[in-house]
């Protein structure tokens, strides 16, 4: 070790964070980490289920092939491939790494690393600690950084917040500005090369599953200092969250993964409570229309089902909800492998999911796009590198389940040698006290103060409740352009009334008020990003479904969107999508991938039940429907769509989620 | 929202118009404290998160002066994150899963005391994870490399680390505990963690850098045997069972050492 005096800073201490700044510390060279938060307390710690891998230990001909062609396939191929596929053939080693940590993984009878099923896969291929393995994964991480930080090699910067990156006059990162959040105040750090790994940005949509550290803010920064975002218009919405006043607490996927059943009442309206519904009045809607993948479908299409089925005035009693059943499995098992999850239910709804089904709703959850990265996690700009969900790569137009743990764990791998290759070639530009570091401070001390001297009568509060309504209502499940439209506006309006919030704290030492501020600036920005890249993508992939073009359009938006920032707001411009691996087909989760292929031209697809609250998909599709799920056999990608149904109610009438007006 | 999330399970009372709340404040560490009164209007679900965020918009007190926003921590909401542990009705807990519905009015909201405190019911907790730096918690890996997966483990002993692998360092069992104060006591939380690694096979082989850490004047031997902590822990850890293994690990250790010399 010794001899090295490269400095990396890592700005975020979550998965992808630590992942990176163990590797780096590992590889002898030094550390600065920041973290808003102590590190341990990072929006890792939420993510439930488990981790993906394709280890084959069921005996289930599992590769990391199929792995990343699910990945793919569920990425309605938007992902880039390689990224995605060497994740894959990465992800059994991070899960065994993860084992020599200590993380107690479940078991076999055998003494083995036992693994569930997640969404739009046939194969148990998730490792899980209970169904906190989000917690488990990054106190290791955490565990493993704090023996670096022993050592020496890993400097903490907990409870501050990066403020802006430091470039110098060729447009490479020389260090950041952060802002110690409890005296406020600023310094400059000085480093080699810069790695971001700060997470998604869910604070912009109001309530989401995040935690309030998601605010996208140095991502946001990143952006307005020249970085490209990719893909914001790609926003996961997952299917099952528990709504409350503060926050939409996430209701992992691994309850299904275990068999829970997603269903409503057959008859509209019905107000017998569950267990009194036989099973013949019960509508397991997900089962009926996609029998091969039932309740673990990918999560764009339950949200979509479920957001439906609401909109069809066949929630659970009228309302904006569906239940989520685990009553028919023994108590026991839950406790073992769901124990963390039902206790957030029974903690936050007061029901015990283990004898009353659970009442969920979808609910924002997850950013696929991010800032622009290539194959070894850099970004447009020299000496920055992303790693994380703050980064666009892998997911495509929606993420697998039990994906992101490892494409953090990935995405930090990946970032960290490719940081220390660039710290070691990059020419040094001398030492602390030099000018673009006091330049960037003190453009940053006068936003600072502008803020606290700015007065007005707009309270950042509301504004930033009036963005997260505007934007849950409509960038989320259902989007119609004349509504991102308005949107963007409303975003515009925002921001000219935010020159004229106040800071409603005269105390300044330890405030909440002046991070916020600078945050909702951030926030604005992105939210910019994100509408106008769905306003532009006229097309239905993934997450991002337009009922005014309801299918997929490979020969027009096969293309990641990029966003660079200007003056007057992003510009958008597109790039290809490297698919050199697997052929783009449609997707189709109804049947199995081999089945598909068997079922080459029929009349109707798989039998499909029509229900009476469901709207069966329009006939009307023209021509044979070719379903190939065999990647040996692609078909025509340009084809309809026929899984996807016509919408075309105004998202008001969907009561949508975050509507209560 | 609109999603009818109704407390069923709490139903049968009347609910309130308003919830009153008392926050115990403190500008800064070198200021004294002082309690304020605030009243926010009831909706069914309100946890104290919510309460405080609806106060932080609009600071004015159940009397109508206008006063700067209570500053507090919060992350994760779900109960999984710790840092929005601070004292409700006069025991520590989450703030996010204090649920307004079951809490007594007035309800009393203060800041941890066994730390130091920052700003109104903000405190500083960073001696915890010191804690976890003395103690050798985490598994000494030869590298991150390759090496295939981890020793093989029965699910029942996978279960029991599980259950100490949980601690979020929220802080509730130092809180509790009639022993910590400061520096006097390294207390349940840490010895815990020391139970964590010292259970796992690779781990094992730093057992007593562990025990070391855990043996001086401010050792496991200053439990009081009070068990407070187990009843205060969020997450139900096994801490007297910790402390009990341990402080048999340690016993047996001393003796080794002494043999030896």
């Amino acid at each position: 070790m010794a001899t090295n005096d490269l400095k990396i800073a890592i700005v975020g201490g979550g998965l992808a964070g630590l992942a990176a700044a163990m590797k780096i510390a590992e590889a002898g060279h030094a550390v600065d980490l920041f973290s808003v938060v102590p590190v341990k307390r990072s929006h890792s710690v939420c993510a439930q289920g488990g981790i993906n891998g394709a280890v084959n230990t069921k005996g289930e001909g599992d590769s990391t092939w199929e792995h990343f062609d699910d990945t793919v396939y569920g990425g309605d191929f938007l992902a880039n491939q390689p990224p995605a596929k060497a994740m894959c053939e990465m992800a059994p080693a991070i899960i065994y790494l993860f084992d020599r940590m200590g993380v107690p993984f479940s078991r076999t009878p055998e003494g083995l690393l036992d693994f569930r099923r997640f969404g739009g896969t046939k194969h148990h291929r998730t490792a899980f600690a209970g169904a906190s393995t989000g917690q488990q994964l990054l106190y290791a991480l955490d565990e493993q950084v704090r023996r670096y930080e022993v050592a020496g090699k890993v400097r903490k910067f907990e409870h501050w917040e990066m403020m802006s990156l430091v470039l110098d006059d060729h447009q490479v990162c020389r260090g950041l500005i952060a802002m110690d959040l409890q005296t406020l105040e600023l310094k400059a750090f000085p480093a080699d090369a810069v790695i971001v790994a700060t997470g998604g940005p869910g604070l912009i949509f109001g309530k989401s599953t995040n935690s309030m550290v998601c605010t996208g803010s140095a991502v946001s920064a990143c952006y307005q200092q020249g970085a490209k975002y990719a893909n914001g218009e790609f926003i996961q919405v997952h299917p099952t969250s528990i709504p409350g006043e503060d926050k939409l607490r996430l209701m992992s996927e691994s309850a299904r993964g275990e068999g829970g059943r997603v269903w409503v009442p057959r008859k509209k309206g019905d107000t017998r409570s569950p267990s009194s519904i036989p099973e013949n009045e019960r509508l397991y809607f997900l089962e009926e229309k996609y029998p091969a993948y039932g309740n673990l479908v990918p999560r764009d299409i339950a949200t979509r089902e479920i957001f439906q089925v609401c909109l069809e005035g066949m929630g659970v009693g009228g309302g904006n909800q569906v239940y989520l059943d685990l009553t028919h499995i023994p108590a026991d098992m839950l406790d073992r492998k769901l124990g963390a999850i039902l206790e957030i239910y029974e903690m936050f709804v007061g029901d015990d999911p283990r004898h009353v089904p659970m009442r969920i709703f979808p609910g924002v959850h997850y950013s696929m796009g991010g800032l622009w990265v290539d194959y070894d996690q850099r970004t447009n700009i020299p000496g920055l590198l992303a790693a994380g969900e703050c980064d666009y790569s892998i997911h495509g137009a929606n993420r697998l389940g039990a994906n992101s743990l490892v494409s953090c764990v990935f995405g930090g791998f990946v970032a960290a040698p490719a940081a220390i290759e660039f710290a070691k070639n990059v020419e040094r530009n001398g030492s602390n006290g030099s000018k673009i570091y006091d330049q960037e401070l003190q453009l940053q001390r006068e936003i600072n103060e502008g803020l606290i001297k700015q007065s007005g009568n707009e309270n950042q509060y509301v504004l930033h409740q009036e963005m997260g309504q505007w934007m849950t209502d409509n960038v989320t499940v259902i989007r119609y352009n004349d509504k991102l439209k308005a949107t963007d506006n409303k975003l515009l309006e925002l921001m000219d009334r935010y020159k004229r919030i106040s800071i409603n704290d005269s105390n300044l030492w330890a405030t909440m008020a002046l991070p916020h501020a600078r945050h909702l600036a951030n926030m604005l920005e992105l939210a910019r990003v994100i509408t106008l890249g769905a306003l532009n993508r006229n097309e239905s992939r993934g997450a991002h479904y337009k009922p005014d073009f309801p299918d997929r359009d490979d020969e027009n938006f096969l293309k990641t969107t990029i966003a660079e920032y200007s003056g007057e707001g992003p510009v958008i411009s597109y790039e290809p999508v490297d698919i050199g691996l697997i052929k783009p087909r449609k997707r189709d989760y109804s049947k199995g991938k081999k089945e598909a292929a068997a079922a080459a031209a029929p009349k109707q697809g798989a039998p499909q039940f029509v229900s009476s609250g469901s709207e069966q998909k329009p006939q009307n599709i023209s021509g044979p429907v070719i379903w190939s799920q065999n990647k040996e056999r692609v078909n025509d990608p340009l084809a309809d769509d026929a899984t996807r149904r016509e919408q075309n109610k105004p998202i008001e009438d969907a009561g949508g989620k975050g509507n209560n007006s | 929202m609109s999603a009818g999330h109704e407390p069923t399970s709490r139903a049968g009372r009347t609910p309130p118009k308003s919830v009153e709340i008392h926050i115990r404040r403190r500008a800064n560490p070198d200021s004294s404290q002082y309690w304020e009164e605030f009243e926010v209007p009831y909706r069914p679900n309100l946890n104290i998160i919510s309460c405080l965020m609806e106060i932080q918009k609009n600071p004015v007190t159940k009397a109508g002066t206008r006063t700067t926003p209570p500053v507090w921590q919060m992350n994760c909401l779900e109960q999984v994150c710790g840092i929005c542990t601070m004292v409700v009705n006069g025991r520590a807990r989450q703030s996010c899963s204090a649920l307004i519905d079951n809490l007594e009015q007035p309800i009393k909201l203060e800041p941890m005391s066994k730390f130091p405190n920052v700003r109104d019911l903000v405190v500083d907790r960073s001696q915890m994870f010191d804690h976890l730096r003395r103690v050798h918690a985490w598994i000494d890996l030869d590298g991150t490399h390759d090496l295939g997966p981890g020793p093989r483990m029965d699910q029942d002993e996978v279960q029991e680390r599980y259950a100490y692998s949980r601690c979020m360092t929220c802080g509730c069992c130092l809180e509790a505990c009639p022993q910590y104060d400061g520096d006097n006591y390294i207390g349940p939380q840490a010895i815990a963690q020391v139970r964590l690694f010292n259970m796992h096979p690779s781990g094992k082989m730093n057992r007593e850098d562990r025990l070391e850490g855990i043996m001086g004047d401010d050792g496991i031997t200053n439990c009081g045997n009070a068990q407070n902590c187990v009843k205060a822990c969020p997450m139900s850890i096994p801490l007297t069972k910790a402390i009990y293994e341990e402080n048999r690990e340690t016993v047996v250790h001393g003796l080794l050492g002494w043999l030896k010399h």
